[in-house]
């Protein structure tokens, strides 16, 4: 609650910037600090939460907390958007983005949600938010133990039985060394996950990549997550945002065949062996949509040759050259690992002959002298 | 190697490399990782013994070695100014380096995150990333904490943040009198 109450302080305080007259805003403000300063009261409000609903219902009354989002159904934009509710989703990092997509979430219906973060601190501030996660996790899942914690909590049967595990993993973290663990938990798990980031690039001032550019990131983040789940839209592989320009690049993403990580190959070894069935599921799409579209005649003539783009060609074009190529604008964080154009030195490569216990002693020998 | 000094240069060519690429969870390869581990902490302690430059001392803390403990010291103004470090191997080791901690010093620098994890030069990370997985902890000690030592604790003695453990005795001790009498 608190947290929620600062950010909208904060918004306020902007808004009075443009306005500097505007007594509702200040009214509205002061109101804010007086539910900071007398939690009580703002608890007793929190404490009077609904009961749950059943069923999601598309009625449009006053009543119903779900009929601006099942009015996409209504549209036709998604089928079946209670199915919203059977979906489980795990995010990791609970910052910036990664508490702003949990209240997107949260907000649109998601049935579970899983949160992993670090930093106890932030995670005692979640109590107060308005909704309670089923699950909180507060570890550091880049080591050892707290990495099988992480897998395990992932592989667990959820409380409702339907599902195994969760069904979308959404990265919001804010480092490498994090960012390559959920990669490895998910590449051993075959889990299907999302990454997410905002970095900034000029060493303007911090304000220049505040809220509100992380809310934007979460947005985009949420939505690509909710388009997967409810298989709407297109799901874009890569999307990026640069907030200064306005601009957001997108790209296809291929895996690297020489990935050093056996799980990595393995699961793109699956990816291929199941093209065949992925080749039929959508050319069947495609044909339903075609017939769908139009009551006219069915194009027996292609004349815009109009083909879906068969994963075959870009594995027959050189991998190195179409990873290369970065859409403007983007530029890679860090280098490859150097290959060594020499073999390395008889030295390094040897077995060596010491046990490890024989090492710790000699360590300790010279530890101690 | 730019942007490291010609000590540090000259220190590191001197460390064995590292040939396997395995993590903690890798069984078997991983031991044969540590003894490659072990060959490059002793061979790093044996020059900067040489060199009159010991500055750490270090030893796993769990028989699996995948948690390290130790202690470090920088001399500045002639006083020797020691801090307790730790780390974990993180799971993704070696593609990510180790996150070495001095939980002294927490909260006292901006160039620490909590938990006391040093925050290393933007020199660091694309050099690890380049030479894995050749590099290993000595090489994270030897180009990411000495360098970090070096750069802050001028500014933390100086500035007053870090005492030395001799000024931190407690003040009736230091004056050598006797208890204050109540009166």
């Amino acid at each position: 609650m608190e947290e929620e109450q600062l950010r909208a302080l904060l918004r306020d305080l902007d808004a009075l910037k443009q306005r500097p007259d505007d007594t509702a805003s200040i009214e509205r403000m002061r109101e804010r600090v007086l539910a900071l300063m007398n939690p009580a009261a703002a608890a007793a409000c929190a404490a009077a939460a609904r009961s749950k609903i059943k069923d999601m219902s598309s009625e449009v009354v006053d009543s119903n907390p779900y009929s601006r989002l099942m009015a996409l159904q209504r549209m036709g934009v998604v089928d079946n958007y209670e199915r919203i509710r059977d979906y489980s989703v795990a995010i990791v990092g609970i910052g910036g983005v990664g508490s702003v997509a949990a209240e997107m979430l949260t907000r649109c219906g998601i049935g579970r949600l899983l949160l992993y973060d670090y930093d106890t601190v932030e995670l005692a501030n979640m109590n107060r938010l308005f909704f309670r996660p089923e699950q909180s996790y507060s570890l550091n899942i880049t080591t050892v133990n707290g990495f099988e914690t992480f897998l395990a909590s992932l592989k667990a049967r959820s409380s409702h039985e339907r599902s195994t595990g969760v069904d979308l993993v959404l990265s919001c973290v804010d480092n490498y060394e994090a960012r390559m663990v959920v990669n490895q938990a998910c590449n051993e798990l075959g889990q299907t996950w999302m990454e997410s980031g905002c970095s900034i690039w000029s060493d303007r001032p911090r304000e220049v990549c505040g809220f509100e550019y992380k809310g934007v990131v979460a947005g985009l983040l949420v939505q690509n997550a909710l388009k997967y789940l409810l298989k709407f839209g297109q799901v874009s592989p890569y999307l990026g945002y640069n907030s200064l320009k306005d601009y957001f690049p997108t790209m296809e993403m291929r895996p690297n065949p020489q990935c050093s990580n056996p799980a990595c190959v393995q699961r793109q070894k699956e990816y291929m062996e199941a093209k065949p069935a992925r080749d039929a599921a959508a050319k069947a799409k495609m044909e339903a949509e075609a017939s769908a579209a139009d009551e006219g005649p069915i194009h027996l003539d292609n004349d815009w040759n109009i083909s879906v783009l068969d994963d075959d060609d870009a594995t027959t074009s050189s991998i190195r050259s179409s990873a290369d190529i970065l859409p403007e604008g983007l530029v890679r964080e860090l280098p490859d690992a150097d290959s060594y154009p020499e073999p390395p030195a008889p030295v390094s490569s040897s077995a060596i002959d010491d046990d490890l216990e024989e090492l710790q002693r000699q360590l300790h020998a010279l530890n101690s002298s | 190697m730019e942007g490291w000094d010609k000590g540090t240069k000259s220190v590191v060519g001197e460390i064995p490399l590292l040939s396997i690429r395995a993590g903690p969870r890798d069984g078997d390869a991983w031991r044969q990782r540590l003894k490659e581990e072990y060959r490059a902490l002793i061979a790093y302690t044996s020059v900067n013994k040489a060199k009159d430059n010991d500055w750490f001392r270090i030893s796993a803390a769990n028989p699996e070695g995948t948690r390290w403990e130790g202690t470090c010291w920088y001399v500045h103004n002639l006083r020797r100014y020691e801090f307790p470090l730790q780390f974990d191997i993180p799971v993704a080791y070696p593609q990510v380096a180790p996150e070495i901690e001095l939980p002294t010093l927490d909260g006292k620098t901006h160039k620490m995150y909590r938990g006391g994890k040093i925050c290393l030069t933007v020199h660091f990370k694309p050099l690890w990333a380049k030479n894995c997985p050749r590099f290993g902890i000595a090489h994270a000690l030897c180009l990411g904490l000495a360098p970090w030592l070096a750069a802050e604790v001028p500014i933390l003695v100086d500035s007053g943040m870090v005492k030395h453990k001799d000024d931190e005795a407690a003040p009736s001790e230091a004056s050598g009198s006797a208890p204050a009498a109540a009166s």
